[in-house]
């Protein structure tokens, strides 16, 4: 529906340009994609933020509604190691609760693909990003999805319930409910409890209809019973956990609050190691991290593919607009998307039709 | 210059529709012969009656091409993004109720609730290697309500009619549909969350708020509004 002016577009091949001159290899991909990848990646929802079109001999494609999950795959079917690339294009998103918001925008992205020094290659992006966007005078949140990672799997409890926990960390409210009831906070339902104790639990249940085997429901009736057995999770564990999610402080009193929940939460120890190194990274980069903002909780509810360090930029006077740019550490979708292969991978987007909003960058 | 008055077309919704209008003095009915679409108001001046499927009124009552409309709730809300904005419920007429809810199969004994639902679905997906189908026609209003309850590993798979019999068909595991008895529901060795439904549907008289207003017009739908009472 909306138009790009020349000024965003040429906006755009500043920071074409400018993430070249970083070192970055110039890629495009389709704007229409194959639907099955994305769908199985984000699951049903993301029919309602994407555009899905229905091709009779080539089954459903979307148009893109991103540029990471064509750029990742590009990069796993044999592109050359280390690499650093670079594209802008429109994006396409469907804003069924927001009509008012663009449904197509530009974006300009820039990724890395690096083995050697993780950290020192989220320095790089976020630095970057901090150097380009640097006249808008934007206020940047950060946070690092790893360390919440880890605090779950570090959790002692059976396996089963941690990756319960895992499977919802991008969804708070579920993680909560789980939480809540691991910690034997919430009651056990009264049908739950009488499904338990019957000696026979498919008696009177009628004929075994459908593709979930009568093998399956038992399973997951053994799994209900294990889980009875189980011990709570300790009220210190849970308080660490939540402890973590109320962390909100400049980077370097983020860690100290972080060094001491991690006495009762030994866990997280690798992952604050790695924060140590990124806010290191970043100081020498010229990044003020005392002034820098760092969030536990940040880029849970909309940033689900990051796994490690997450960042964005806001307009602080502007607080109705979109992030200006976002991104982060996405390691588990090369590994999804890698058939075996994997490597760990950084990344983020700038959106060159907020800058023109926001007055540009000259 | 006209207001128009859009009603279903067929069966028992329109005929009850019929029915409360007529108890307020406001003559509905059908006319020329049985398989044509015409039908005329009595009792106000200037209104014209329009008969079409429940399933369009919502769009033509957001297009403005109907002034005031008769359809399900559940249709409004489906069909309709931002629906508050384009229509304005002026009263639920008391019958149509359907309850548009979630159904698994009688013999998942160890599914209840949507934390159960969640959890199977994990586990169906991982066995069977793709995601939890769920049949059904409502496709927005399902998936925000699955979204809100946390429920990942699912997906939605379209079925326009006899949704109940997608599981025993393997097109589907569970289902989301409206049921008013849940009759065939038993009788297709389904079983209703325990959550509640998603959403309690009935007839209901809509406004539209995007349909122009010439004096005239206004003048005619207040008279009538006026006459029935909402």
């Amino acid at each position: 529906m909306s138009v790009l002016s020349p000024a965003t577009r040429a906006e755009a091949a500043r920071l074409l340009t400018f993430f070249e001159e970083a070192g970055a290899l110039r890629v495009d991909c389709g704007i229409l994609q194959p639907a099955d990848i994305l769908l199985d990646l984000y699951g049903e929802d993301i029919r309602a933020r994407a555009y899905v079109t229905q091709d009779p001999s080539r089954g459903e494609q979307m148009l893109r509604p991103d540029f990471t999950v064509p750029v990742v795959q590009m990069h796993m079917s044999g592109g050359a190691e280390p690499a650093r690339y670079t594209y802008a294009g429109e994006v396409f998103r469907r804003q069924e609760d927001h009509p008012e918001r663009e449904n197509e925008y530009l974006q300009v992205g820039y990724e890395v693909f690096d083995r050697a020094d993780p950290e020192g290659a989220d320095a790089e992006v976020f630095a970057l990003f901090h150097t380009a966007l640097a006249p808008l005078g934007l206020h940047a949140a950060t946070g690092d999805i790893g360390i919440l990672t880890a605090a779950v799997e570090g959790l002692d409890t059976s396996a089963r319930r941690r990756a319960a926990l895992m499977r919802h960390i991008w969804r708070p409210r579920r993680f909560r409910a789980l939480l809540d009831r691991f910690a034997g906070r919430s009651p056990v339902p009264a049908t739950r409890s009488a499904l338990l104790r019957a000696k026979d639990a498919l008696a009177g249940a009628g004929p075994i209809i459908g593709l979930r085997s009568r093998a399956e429901i038992e399973a997951r009736i053994d799994a209900l019973r294990e889980d009875a057995r189980t011990a709570p999770l300790s009220e210190a564990q849970v308080a660490a956990l939540d402890a973590i999610l109320a962390v909100r402080e400049t980077c370097p009193f983020a860690l100290e609050q972080l060094r001491d929940i991690a006495v009762d939460l030994p866990a997280i120890s690798v992952a604050l190691d790695k924060f140590a190194r990124r806010i290191d990274a970043l100081d020498k980069r010229g990044i003020d991290v005392d002034v820098l903002d760092f969030e536990a909780s940040y880029g849970r509810t909309s940033m689900e593919y990051y796994d490690g360090f997450v960042f964005g930029f806001y307009a602080d006077r502007r607080p109705d607009l979109p992030p200006v740019a976002t991104g982060g550490r996405y390691d588990a979708l090369t590994r999804r998307l890698g058939g075996g292969a994997e490597i760990p991978a950084v990344g983020g987007v700038i959106r060159p039709g907020q800058i023109e909003t926001l007055g540009g960058l000259a | 210059m006209i207001v128009k008055l859009g009603v279903p077309s067929k069966g028992r919704l329109m005929e009850k529709t019929f029915d409360w209008f007529g108890e307020r003095g406001v003559m509905l009915s059908r006319t020329g012969s049985d398989r044509e679409y015409a039908g005329k108001v009595e009792g106000v001046e200037g209104v014209n009656l329009v008969l079409l499927s429940a399933g369009e009124i919502p769009r033509e009552l957001a297009a403005g091409r109907l002034h005031l409309g008769v359809t399900g709730t559940d249709l409004i809300r489906e069909k309709l993004v931002q629906w508050d904005q384009r229509v304005e419920e002026l009263a639920p007429l008391g019958f149509g109720h359907a309850d548009l809810i979630i159904a698994v199969p009688n013999c998942w004994v160890d599914v209840d609730c949507l934390d159960d639902l969640d959890a199977a679905a994990a586990a169906f997906r991982e066995a069977h290697g793709h995601r939890m189908r769920i049949a059904t026609k409502y496709h927005r209003l399902v998936r925000e309500y699955l979204r809100a309850g946390g429920v990942a590993d699912y997906r939605l798979v379209d079925s326009q009619g006899a949704t109940e019999g997608t599981v025993k068909n393997l097109t589907a595991e569970a289902i989301a549909d409206i049921t008013s008895t849940g009759e065939t529901l038993r009788a297709n060795h389904l079983k209703i969350l325990s959550d509640g439904p998603i959403l309690r549907s009935q007839a209901t008289l809509f406004r539209s708020r995007t349909a122009r207003r010439t004096q005239e017009e206004r003048e005619v739908l207040e008279k009538l509004i006026d006459r029935l009472e909402v």
